[in-house]
């Protein structure tokens, strides 16, 4: 039986595979984190900040884009309707994700697909890798997914001996540079054109054709070079793994969205199709998708209509020799958190996310720290919300995510799915800095404050006993005019981050509150 | 018509010019003003850092200071929206893990009295000329909680519009937070800096005399970075500006 408590079907017995119920259940709590040794937010944005060159590709790329994205916006006059409507759809699908779930499940299997339920990170990747494997075959061709991504499926096939091509752009610019992806729908926005070309003409020709001779920096010749690269993988490849943005549970039908049109490529050519789909993403029925094709495209491109959206069922009715198509579709399931993260009444509404990516673009945050600095596939403000809940609080870099952020309440704003990012984003930091009950694979558990966060605790509670008593206030703010005129240029301990970089507030003579009793005391 | 002062601990401690000044603007505009001085923080550094719990006493002492009044004033965007936006939150959150019973009805009691400075003047009062003069080129940064946790709109630009002698120019991407952020300023200092030092950047460059804010934490923030950087342009709240007349001029 998989992990999950939602009363998912087990999944069905693949050739070479182990059922999950073979393997030894032993769930260590708390999950082992994630990335143990990734610095916290703080100190892995302070890199960034201090590159200018980062900074302004940022700058420029996020302005660019969000500037689009409202005028793309402003033209729909029921924005704020679809809004809702997402939401409500996305809401209500949560609700009863278990019979969607199952209504997907059996829509897919009756056109002939299979669906393989993946409680785990590891379970997926086995699945994907078994899949692969019975084929006969060692080289993938891959749609950008975020799945995918999140789960190290590359790294994992690579290690069975398969080689997995990325197919979309800035995806391929990411894995030939042996990078690590900066955004969610440009993976590569903090590389310049120099240093694309650079990573071609170097690592083209280690994994296939090679950029051509005297390859230069124009993006038409990069794109053109890719083209070719790529060209070469698409006709020989007979396995493919994709993600999805949607599924339909009526219909069972699998939607990508993409703009380059290399997906549709490797979601037809190749002879067996693999999609990993995080379960959140199912939709009730057809029809819903009409919300999500308008909010999307706008949310992330700025586009009025994406340029390809593919869509599936299973193999489709018939498989005559004219068909296009694969002759073998598996459907892997993803968990690893998400049910999890359903069972939190305020945090589960990060799993409305469409990834649009609108809310990186407008996130003042983001546009400094970069990317990277959220040590995730999934950066931002949503990544900052989603990824200590899939993955726990506990490494630094998890505990320190729900405070990357102002509160500023853009990501909110621009949130095509309406998700409260900053609402969750306090919610979590209490989860950090207090602990409290979390479920942690189907099982309510209490965890503890995150470390260093003692003196914190301490600090708030006696400012909240100072400012709870008035009268010791009063007694507080005298002792502070007294102290004015010792104003140090730089503070020592927290107070240091403050004076790094500016002055501190001059203090005043007297407070208000002693102004009042003075010049009106005798009206109060 | 009578009105109470809910100054916020911030303005009370650093910017007691600040609650000066509004006492001064509500008063020449024909309103009693009133300072219940049971009251304190509104609880939003505990709760926006992860200590929920510990904002709910503020909530009570904030409720019951200021209980009978039917106008609430404040001149801070980000604690009206601490009361509008969290309080209700707080208290049904808190009623139901069993502790402070009768903790939401004293927020949703509280909460549609509470009004932030623009607000209750644009609004309430219904005023945009306040007939006050300062003769310098402003501009303004509206805060995020101002922005888009109260929507305040177009309302504090209006009032400083109407303001004889003040030359208004806009502040580019005046939308963007300042990167204050309460304790994200300590716990993200980089980024804090990096984003306060953008939008300090932006105020020197349109050449106004004032950046005019109406939140004193944000403008602590940018005028350290300003001084730090040695640039001329001044932060004022814009209780302050409003206050300002010929016969009294602000210094
Ligand atoms: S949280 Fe909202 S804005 Fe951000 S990527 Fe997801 S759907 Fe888009």
């Amino acid at each position: 039986m998989s992990g999950t408590f939602m009363g998912m079907p087990g999944m069905p017995g693949m050739p070479g595979m182990p059922e999950r119920s073979d393997r030894p259940d032993a769930p260590e709590l708390p999950a082992t984190p994630a990335l143990p040794d990734f610095p916290a937010f703080p100190d892995a944005a302070r890199q960034a900040v201090g590159d200018p060159v980062l900074r302004a590709n940022l700058r420029r790329a996020t302005h660019t884009i969000r500037d689009k994205r409202a005028r793309a916006v402003a033209e729909l006059a029921d924005w704020d309707r679809l809004r809702a409507a997402g939401k409500a759809i996305k809401d209500h699908t949560l609700r009863h994700l278990d019979r969607y779930l199952v209504q997907l499940e059996e829509a897919v299997t009756a056109a002939g697909g299979t669906v393989h339920w993946a409680a785990d990170a590891d379970e997926a990747n086995r699945i994907v890798t078994g899949l692969v494997l019975a084929t006969g075959h060692r080289e993938v061709v891959k749609v950008k997914s975020m799945a995918t991504q999140e789960i190290g499926l590359n790294e994992a096939l690579e290690a069975a001996g398969i080689a997995a091509y990325e197919t979309d752009l800035a995806e391929l610019i990411v894995q030939l540079g042996h990078d690590r992806p900066s955004h969610i729908l440009v993976p590569a926005i903090h590389r310049n054109r120099a240093e694309i070309r650079e990573i071609f003409a170097a690592e083209m020709g280690r994994r296939g054709r090679p950029a051509p001779e005297g390859l230069g920096d124009d993006p038409r010749e990069l794109a053109e070079a890719a083209r070719l690269h790529l060209r070469e993988k698409f006709l020989r490849a007979k396995v493919a793994v994709s993600g999805a943005n949607f599924m339909v549970a009526e219909t069972g039908t699998m939607v990508v969205f993409e703009s380059e049109g290399n997906g549709r490529m490797c979601l037809t050519l190749p002879e067996t199709l693999i999609s990993v789909v995080g379960i959140e993403k199912v939709v009730p029925t057809f029809r819903d998708l009409e919300v999500f094709l308008q909010t999307l495209p706008r949310s992330s491109t700025a586009e009025r209509m994406n340029p390809y959206t593919t869509m599936w069922t299973g193999l489709g009715p018939s498989r005559g020799a004219d068909d296009d198509g694969p002759s073998a579709f598996h459907l892997v399931l993803l968990d690893n958190g998400r049910t999890d993260t359903l069972a939190d009444e305020v945090g589960r509404q990060a799993l409305r996310c469409i990834r649009c990516s609108a809310c990186l673009n407008v996130c003042p945050v983001y546009e400094r720290a970069g990317g990277h600095a959220y040590g995730s596939v999934y950066p931002g403000p949503i990544g900052a919300v989603l990824s200590p809940q899939l993955r726990g609080t506990g490494s630094a870099i998890d505990a320190s995510l729900p405070y990357a952020s102002t509160l500023c309440g853009a990501c909110y704003e621009v949130c095509p799915v309406a998700i409260d990012i900053p609402e969750v984003l306090v919610h979590l930091r209490e989860r950090v800095a207090q602990g409290g009950p979390v479920t942690r694979e189907g099982i309510r558990v209490r965890i503890r404050p995150a470390r260093g966060h003692t003196a914190e605790r301490a600090a708030m509670r006696a400012a909240r006993l100072l400012l709870d008593r008035p009268g010791a206030l009063r007694a507080g703010e005298r002792l502070l005019a007294r102290a004015r005129r010792l104003r140090p240029r730089r503070l020592p301990g927290p107070g240091r981050a403050w004076t790094d970089s500016r002055e501190l507030p001059q203090l005043p003579a007297q407070s208000f509150r002693d102004w009042w009793a003075r010049e009106r005391g005798d009206r109060a | 018509m009578r009105a109470a002062l809910f100054v916020t601990c911030v303005n009370d401690a650093l910017y007691p010019r600040t609650g000066i000044a509004v006492v001064r603007l509500l008063e020449r505009l024909g309103v009693a003003v009133d300072f219940p001085a049971a009251q304190s923080c509104c609880g939003q550094p505990q709760y926006n850092s992860g200590y929920r719990r510990e904002s709910e006493p503020l909530l009570r002492r904030t409720a019951e200071a200021f209980a009978g009044y039917p106008y609430v004033v404040t001149p801070s965007g980000s604690c009206a929206a601490m009361v509008r936006c969290h309080y209700p939150r707080i208290g049904r959150a808190a009623e139901r893990e069993g502790r402070g019973p009768g903790l939401s009805a004293l927020a949703e009691e509280l909460v549609p009295r509470v009004y932030e400075l623009t607000e209750f003047l644009v609004d309430v009062l219904g005023v945009t000329d306040v007939g006050a003069y300062f003769p310098h080129t402003v501009t303004y940064h509206p805060s995020c909680h101002g922005l888009r946790g109260l929507g305040l709109g177009e309302r504090p630009r209006r009032l400083l519009s109407a303001v004889r002698g003040l030359d208004l120019v806009e502040l580019p991407g005046a939308q963007e937070c300042c990167g204050f952020g309460g304790t994200f300023a300590v716990k993200n200092p980089d980024v804090s800096a990096a984003m306060g030092t953008d939008k300090a950047a932006s105020a020197v460059g349109t050449g106004a005399e004032v950046l005019c804010g109406a939140d004193n934490s944000c403008l602590a923030h940018l005028d350290g970075i300003l001084r730090r950087r040695g640039a001329d342009t001044r932060t004022l709240h814009l209780a302050e500006i409003l206050a300002s007349t010929e016969e009294e001029p602000l210094t």
